[in-house]
């Protein structure tokens, strides 16, 4: 079993830790560092709540080791509001479409989108809904989600096929 | 879920991985992207002594144009696939398949040597890998071979890959400007394992088929290429083909199972329609 110092810029700031080989990234990031906006949902890559952005890409957390994230810069959903509280422009949308109910899938959703919206170019609806495909909501049916990714698009209908 | 522990080490270069994985004489895991390594190891179905991770190596890098083909380096990223404009003029149809694997986030960190090495019999890329004739470069402290990606599967999960051999290179023969990308996956939800799959690529002079590469995927044990159908369509003038027989032919290929999902027989029914609207549809627009 080993273990391994690494150094991991989380929302702007320097953490270094000493980690086993075996630490996911999504326990790293809740219980080492304290960002427990990181939801831990199925720890096996297939409920998208623990997506978190490494290096600009949306990645599911658990299933990437701490150790791999060395030198990495990561954005956890703390890291996205202003300091004064003004909400990024995907968590505006999806308050403003009513898109979560219980809130544990949220933090994900929200990494997706805020990774994808983040380039100079505007998404396509069509690229926004289907990388909304890897992510689990078992509250709101979708709809509101699906009417926040198409505003953040900038389009009102969605793909029409 | 955790992972048990291992020892985890990331080696510079290929030299000290397949020193690494000689040493380790079968214990150790091979570690690309981990999207499907990680879930194994959350679940304990896999428990490795040491991990191998092979991120750091930039050797295994990179897409590059050689004589009559195209090198992909195993740790491209699948979504790097994607956006490269190389393979996007090469080879069309390994950017639809790669579009099919998995989700936007599990292809950020997946790569395409992994799954390739993984050898899941519904995966996408291991069948384009068999049907455009690509071939793996694998290194061990024994040395180096080359193996094609037809003998390569084996059965499910199963490949001819050694224990202490690493993938350092994937190649894919060059197909002409023109070749006509073939794919279609049928699956209960985008992001989905496959139900079955067909994927390939055709060329098509004078009204007939000059060159054709078919490969199904979840349609047996492994990734099969559809070599009768292959055969009965090469050099036949696409106006006349038989397109009823030629399913009937790629089918006979095949080794369906059945599973909770669908019975064997739905496979190869869907199989064959799957086979007459992909391959018929765009053959005969272009041969036409």
């Amino acid at each position: 079993m080993s273990e391994h110092s690494i150094q991991v810029t989380i929302n702007g700031k320097l953490h270094a830790a000493t980690v086993e080989g075996r630490l996911t990234l999504s326990d790293f990031l809740r219980v080492k560092a304290g960002y427990t906006g990181v939801h831990v949902g199925c720890e096996h890559g297939v409920c998208g709540a623990c997506t978190v952005i490494v290096d600009g890409q949306a990645v599911r957390s658990c299933l990437m080791l701490a150790v791999q994230a060395d030198g990495a810069s990561i954005t956890t959903v703390e890291g996205l509001a202003a300091d004064d509280g003004t909400l990024h422009p995907v968590q505006q949308a999806l308050r403003d479409e009513h898109a979560l109910q219980c809130g544990f899938c949220t933090p994900g959703v929200v990494m997706t989108l805020a990774a994808l919206t983040s380039g100079a170019e505007k998404p396509s609806a069509r690229s926004l809904l289907e990388a909304l495909s890897g992510h689990v909501c078992r509250c709101t049916g979708y709809q509101g989600i699906r009417r926040a990714a198409l505003k953040l698009a900038g389009e009102s209908k969605g793909p029409t096929e | 879920m955790k992972p048990a522990p291992f020892d985890y080490i990331a080696p510079r270069t290929i030299e000290e991985a397949c020193e690494r994985l000689s040493e380790a004489g079968g214990g150790a895991t091979v570690l690309a992207g981990g999207q499907t390594l990680m879930p194994l190891l959350a679940l304990r179905m896999s428990q490795p002594f040491i991990l191998i991770d092979i991120n750091r190596i930039p050797k295994l890098k990179g897409v590059s144009r050689l004589e009559g083909g195209t090198r992909v380096g195993p740790i491209v990223r699948q979504n790097e696939v994607i956006a490269d404009s190389t393979l996007a003029g090469a080879l069309p149809v390994l950017i639809t398949a790669t579009r099919h694997v998995g989700h936007h986030q599990t292809r950020n960190r997946g790569t395409i040597g992994g799954s390739i090495a993984l050898g899941e019999p519904a995966a996408e890329l291991p069948a384009t890998a068999v049907a455009l004739g690509a071939s793996v470069q694998v290194r061990s402290n024994r040395g180096s071979r080359r193996i094609a990606a037809e003998d390569l599967y084996l059965g499910p999960y199963a490949t001819a890959l050694e224990p202490d051999e690493l993938i350092t290179d994937i190649h894919f023969p060059d197909w002409p400007v023109g070749t006509i990308p073939l794919f279609h996956e049928v699956a209960m939800r985008p992001g989905d394992f496959a139900l079955l799959g067909l994927t390939g690529s055709a060329v098509v002079a004078d009204g007939r088929v000059s060159r054709i590469g078919l490969a199904w995927f979840g349609m047996g044990p492994a990734p099969l290429r559809a070599r009768q159908a292959e055969a009965a369509l090469t050099q036949q003038p696409i106006a006349k083909l038989d397109w009823r027989a030629a399913a009937e032919l790629a089918v006979a290929d095949t080794a369906p199972l059945d599973d909770q999902h669908a019975t064997a027989e739905y496979r190869r029914t869907v199989a064959r329609r799957v086979f007459e609207s992909t391959v018929s549809a765009a053959l005969v627009r272009r041969g036409a």
